[in-house]
């Protein structure tokens, strides 16, 4: 599977060799294990293994809090209120599954970032990297789904806005809508079908994840330096790498643990401090809450749907040329969608022909001005939309997609990068060298014994 | 023989068309009942008609009804709130200059078109903010004395126009007519 050369699983006893010349699934799992790693790789690259394991445990827990949970508008609020007062342990489940979907969003967040810098997403990792965009728009419509189903305030009225962006579509808006909804409002229609895409979508995301993998085993992890694993030979190859098993798969799980250990500080003692208490009134659909705010993990691009109102410039020109057609609202719902396609269009944006921020001086700037404004936009979108928060937002907005469109396609003109290691052996030696309180890190070539 | 001389391959052709048509046609009239199934149920569908007694409404008073699954408010105007509506004229109004009363199609926002009487005492409004469908909070709300929606920022006046804010329209207005002096039908 892997394109890095390395040695394949032989079957030695008469048992294996009777089942993999039938099915070879061993010889499949362990080539996936023994995937040659670049042995340089640094504490970014733990997040898959800490993905692999919120969507574990959202599928383990999730199937059985469905075990107590009745789909129905006259029923899930209480039924939720049954499971966190009368199901054995059934309190410590649902805090799982409700921290647990902040956990899989954070480790997400951060493993795209982690891409971003790295350059992760060049080629020949496009595919990769889409297959993970896909990944992360099905993992926030099964979040958005999932917290519609415990029928709070928050629920109903979050499921009304986000369908609402639908509504905004110009001329089949409405009718879409209210295919979605099953009627003219948000109802027991809504609730029955969002359990149901509920529990089918993590499987398509499961589905996902291992193309995912086996894209990326097949065109070799990216490292922190974007250098390439010398490929022309087996001897040569493992001079730059390590078996994914053992040495990868115990510092992952290391890190695994102490996240964990901040996780479960989270789920034991704060289970609450990042949800919404409007969120344990029952839906109510004659009144709204007086502050809508969705969970944190959306709030950067609710900042971006909130951002364009009719008095924005760019509003006003857009519907102008658009004879009307596009209006602040559908604009917003455009801007937000957008918002995570130029992400998914980044291997084509950058021009640049170094993958690594480490060696792009002029990027790292304007990266770390991206992430500041990732969270600049999380705060705006959790403020009232009114006063300098919307224009705060706005300037966000156009630094979010000025950075996509504008700064990655001219820094790969202008930017005079550093030099890059010749190997990730020579990498890899250098750092050990400036650990052991060497000479610091060499960028030249150290000769290959 | 090559492959265009040969007459069986447009036999051949014919049959991969029709098994492709055959196809195609077996896929969609699959899909169709499992997207249609998503449309509102024949209960949901079920358009009613209800009656509202508004005969303890005083000037100044609202209330809130349940129509259709969504809220609609039947609002008693003050003096004050007449006179600020009939005040507005159509320059004032920026975003939105049509009326969005079924009851009088076609008509431009003056307050005289949004409300169902002609002295303008009686406001009856589907209370969906246009924008994204949150309920607008009422009783002088906002910075034009009517209504205003939490969510976004939306600001409507006393006739229920849409002022300043993200939503594109008007508060929409029911079908709405009174039967008799104290009761009102929606629908």
């Amino acid at each position: 599977m892997s394109g890095i050369p390395h040695d394949h699983y032989e079957p030695t006893t008469n048992a294996e060799k009777w089942v993999h010349r039938r099915l070879p699934i061993v010889g499949l799992i362990y080539d996936t294990i023994m995937i040659p790693t670049p042995k340089n790789l640094n504490w970014m690259w733990i997040w898959g293994i800490v993905l692999f394991f919120c969507l574990v445990l959202q599928i383990v827990t999730g199937i059985v809090l469905v075990m107590h949970y009745t789909p129905h508008a006259d029923m899930a609020f209480a039924s939720v209120e049954h499971i966190m007062r009368n199901v054995n342990g059934g309190y410590m489940l649902r805090y799982l599954h409700q921290n647990g979907a902040m956990l899989f969003f954070a480790a997400v967040y951060i493993h795209i970032f982690r891409g971003l810098y790295y350059g992760s997403y060049k080629s020949p990792r496009e595919i990769t990297w889409i297959i993970g965009m896909l990944i992360y728009l099905l993992m926030m419509a099964t979040a958005f789904m999932g917290y519609v189903l415990p029928w709070g305030q928050m629920s109903f009225w979050g499921a009304t806005v986000i369908t609402g962006l639908f509504g905004a579509i110009p001329g089949i808006g409405e009718a879409l809508q209210t295919w979605l909804l099953g009627g003219p409002a948000v109802g027991n229609a809504t609730l029955t079908r969002f359990f149901s895409l509920h529990y089918l979508l993590p499987f398509v995301i499961l589905g996902l994840s291992i193309l995912h993998v086996w894209a990326f085993h097949t065109t070799g992890n990216n490292n922190p330096t974007g250098v390439d694993v010398r490929r022309s030979s087996k001897e040569e190859a493992a001079k730059d790498t390590l078996p994914f098993w053992p040495y990868f798969v115990i510092k992952d799980l290391f890190a695994l643990v102490l996240i964990l250990a901040g996780f479960w500080a989270l789920v034991g003692f704060m289970p609450g401090y990042l949800g919404h208490a409007d969120n344990y009134i029952e839906a109510n659909p004659l009144v709204t809450p007086s502050h809508i705010v969705p969970e944190w993990y959306f709030l950067p691009f609710y900042a971006i749907l909130r951002a364009f109102t009719s008095d924005v410039w760019v509003v006003i020109a857009v519907n102008w040329l658009s004879f009307g057609i596009i209006d602040a609202s559908f604009f917003g719902v455009l801007a937000m969608f957008a918002a995570i396609f130029v992400m998914a269009l980044v291997p084509w944006l950058d021009t640049s022909s170094v993958r690594s921020g480490r060696y792009r001086p002029m990027f790292k700037w304007w990266f770390w001005l991206l992430v500041v404004d990732f969270f600049v936009l999380m705060w705006a979108g959790a403020m009232p939309a009114e006063g300098i928060y919307t224009d705060i937002a706005l300037i966000g907005t156009a630094y979010w997609f000025a950075y996509f469109l504008v700064i990655l396609p001219i820094l790969g003109v202008i930017e005079k990068p550093l030099p890059q290691p010749e190997t990730i052996e020579a990498d890899f030696k250098a750092s050990l060298k400036k650990k052991s309180g060497g000479s610091g890190p060499s960028p030249e070539q150290i000769p290959a014994e | 023989m090559s492959h265009a001389d040969d007459n069986e391959s447009t036999r051949r052709d014919f049959i991969y068309y029709a098994t492709a048509g055959a196809g195609v046609v077996t896929v969609g009239a699959a899909v169709w009942p499992l997207v249609n199934q998503m449309n509102p149920s024949a209960d949901v569908q079920a358009l009613s008609s209800i009656f509202v007694d508004v005969g303890g409404l005083e000037p100044g008073g609202q209330i809130t009804v349940n129509f259709l699954g969504k809220p609609v408010f039947i609002r008693r105007r003050t003096e004050t709130e007449i006179a600020e509506g009939r005040a507005v004229t159509l320059d004032d109004l920026s975003i939105d200059r049509a009326s969005q009363n079924p009851n009088k199609p076609g008509t431009d926002a003056l307050d005289e078109n949004r409300t169902m009487d002609d002295a303008g005492e009686w406001l009856v409004m589907t209370g969906v903010c246009t924008h994204l469908g949150c309920v607008p909070l009422g009783n002088g709300a906002g910075d034009f004395n009517g209504w205003f929606c939490p969510c976004h920022g939306s600001h409507y006046d006393t006739a229920g126009r849409i002022r300043r804010g993200p939503a594109p329209e008007n508060l929409h207005i029911p079908p709405a007519s009174f039967v008799d002096d104290t009761t009102i039908q929606l629908g």
